[in-house]
């Protein structure tokens, strides 16, 4: 199957994307700014036209668990920021990743996933997809060679962050994409703490990108949701690893997704059964605010950065503070990787070493004024959180420290206000410790 | 994989200009792709004539199917060819034999020497597309299930053609 971007989209700049793509003034009212479709269902035109949609022989909205026309505009937005082929958007960032699960496995199949995930997606893949009867292998991804040494016959994919949450880690997402290529499986980047501006997996070889658009690609902590890009370079039929694609579907009489849609066949599928049987739809006001967030979204993450950068180096600097975890400081051993990878700066999130441990990680998010404390990155507003104490607290000891959330751990997502106030308040916080 | 490229003005221009579309591996089994795409264009207002031996003089779609291109009584503009590479030869042969505008390969068929004697006989050629999803990314309703159509317009779109 061909790559079929096409040469247009290529011509416009990834501002111009973030602001145009998917979205085109609407077609009977001229209204410029994409209008929140928020209805449930839409009429037929008469009942072979319902049987075409519902075959799946043509293209449309038939019920808003499948497709909308808000969440339409912002699905074609990210793929395009992406360079990818197609996406579908859902409910939240771990809906994206069980849809994509949903479409790629089997009961009784495997995947490998690095160890440092944010937190919650290491309990998403070890506990709960259990229950579907996927198991989970999980690797430290510093290393690329030791995905390989994880590979099994029944693994139908890799799973890993571009830049780790809550780490400060980069992979060597060249090198893994390698791994995945020669065992004939898909690599699933999970881009959200880089967002499509400063990194872009697929050019490295990544097949699948994952979002919590709730972070960054929204933007203002105000809409949770979640999306599935397909790069539309992965041949399924390489190998006999992905029956869903390249066998008849039970549930749509008998379509064969790769064979009928091609190198859209993943976004296809992961939509129609997906979705569809899932049911973690988007709701199209929240499209909508995400919509409105990725038109700014290369002008925030340049001040996201430029604030990141200034706030790491001071805490490099203070006496209270026994290390910072940030790729873009020289001393960082990820500084090379985030040079490769996200040329502009490796994020604003990042974590730092508070000395007195735990009691001392506790009182520094206690004592902040600007910064909230919270369990959420991404925001317009600087937000703060002791790991260990919060949103780690369901792994062990071990998983806390493979992940890079120890005791001492204080994870920081740094805003867009006034430099000079959010390093004021680590400052006044940091001495109440 | 392939790295054909074509511009989205001439894919405009061969939608917008055929008229008349020759399906050949026409299925009449609707879960085939075949079927899918005649489905979809027939709906779009083109007519489609269904070219398929085992199923000739038989109807699909409410048309007629022909054993090959050339017995069909009617002008053709565009040959739309869901067989596999090594047949798209012969069948171009016979699509410039019948005055065919336009040769056009489906995902996944492509025959270079097929296209380059269509082109010197002064058809259009496009292949490893489908003009199924080519008329909805172009026409504006392949991104509505979320593919990246690459169209960037400030314009009002009309879904269809113009
Ligand atoms: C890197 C990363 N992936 C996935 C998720 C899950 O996203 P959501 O909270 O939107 O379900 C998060 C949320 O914190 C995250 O930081």
């Amino acid at each position: 199957m061909s790559n079929n971007k096409t040469s247009d989209n290529n011509d416009f700049g990834f501002e111009t994307l973030a602001i145009h793509a998917g979205a085109a003034p609407d077609a009977e009212t001229g209204a410029r700014s994409t209008p929140i479709y928020q209805t449930t269902s839409y009429v037929f035109d008469d009942v072979d036209q319902a049987a075409s949609l519902f075959n799946l022989q043509s293209f449309g909205f038939i019920y808003s668990r499948l497709t909308n026309p808000t969440v339409a505009v912002l699905e074609q937005r990210i793929a395009a920021l992406e360079g990818g082929r197609g996406a579908v958007a859902c409910s939240s960032g771990h809906a994206a990743q069980q849809l994509t699960f949903f479409t790629l496995m089997e009961p009784g199949d495997e995947f490998i996933a690095a160890t440092n995930l944010y937190g919650g997606s290491i309990t998403q893949f070890g506990q709960s997809f259990k229950k579907f009867g996927w198991h989970c292998h999980f690797v430290d991804p510093v290393d690329p060679e030791n995905f390989r040494r994880a590979l099994t016959p029944k693994c139908k994919a890799i799973f890993i962050e571009s830049l780790a949450n809550p780490g400060g880690v980069i992979v060597d997402i060249e090198a893994v994409a390698v791994v995945a290529k020669e065992a004939g499986i898909p690599l699933i980047v999970d881009n959200t703490m880089a967002t499509p501006y400063l990194c872009s997996p697929f050019d490295w070889g990544a097949d699948i990108i994952v979002h919590s658009m709730t972070k960054f690609l929204g933007g203002h902590g105000n809409s949770m949701g979640g999306v599935v890009v397909e790069s539309g370079n992965f041949d399924w039929a390489q190998n006999d690893k992905f029956p869903g694609m390249t066998q008849p579907s039970e549930s749509y009489h008998g379509l064969v997704f790769y064979e009928t849609f091609g190198d859209f066949g993943f976004t296809m599928k992961a939509r129609a059964e997906g979705l569809r049987d899932l049911g973690p739809a988007l709701s199209p006001f929240n499209a909508f605010q995400i919509i409105t967030g990725t038109e700014t979204l290369p002008l925030r993450m340049d001040r996201h950065i430029a604030n990141a950068r200034t706030v790491a180096e001071f805490l490099d600097n203070h006496a209270k503070v026994d290390w910072v975890s940030y790729a873009g400081l020289k001393t960082s051993p990820f500084y090379d990787l985030g040079k490769k990878y996200l040329p502009k700066g490796p994020g604003s999130v990042f974590t730092f070493g508070v000395k007195g441990g735990f009691d001392a990680g506790v009182k520094l998010v206690e004592a902040c004024e600007l910064f909230s404390h919270l369990a959420n990155i991404g925001d317009t507003r600087s937000l703060i959180i002791h790991p260990a104490s919060t949103t780690h607290r369901q792994l062990t000891e071990e998983q806390l420290r493979a992940s890079g959330s120890g005791p001492e751990v204080i994870r920081l997502s740094i805003g867009l206000e006034t430099v000079d106030d959010i390093i004021r308040d680590l400052d006044q916080a940091l001495a109440a410790t | 994989m392939s790295n054909l490229s074509y511009t989205d003005g001439k894919l405009r221009t061969i939608l917008n200009d055929c008229k008349t579309i020759a399906v050949v591996g026409a299925s009449a089994n609707w879960k085939r792709p075949s079927f899918f795409a005649m489905k979809y264009l027939q709906g779009k207002g083109y007519r489609i004539i269904p070219v398929n031996p085992g199923q000739a003089g038989k109807k699909i779609l409410g048309e007629t199917c022909y054993a090959n291109l050339k017995d069909i009584p009617e002008p053709v503009d565009m040959v739309d060819i869901f067989r596999n590479s090594n047949d798209a030869y012969g069948v171009t042969e016979d699509a410039i034999e019948i005055g065919a505008k336009v040769v056009w390969m489906q995902l996944a068929i492509i025959n270079e020497a097929a296209a380059e004697m269509a082109q010197n006989a002064g058809l259009e050629v496009v292949m490893d597309r489908c003009p199924k999803i080519e008329y909805s990314r172009l026409f504006g309703e392949l991104g509505w299930s979320g593919i990246n159509t690459g169209v960037i317009s400030s314009k009002r779109r009309k879904v269809g053609r113009k």
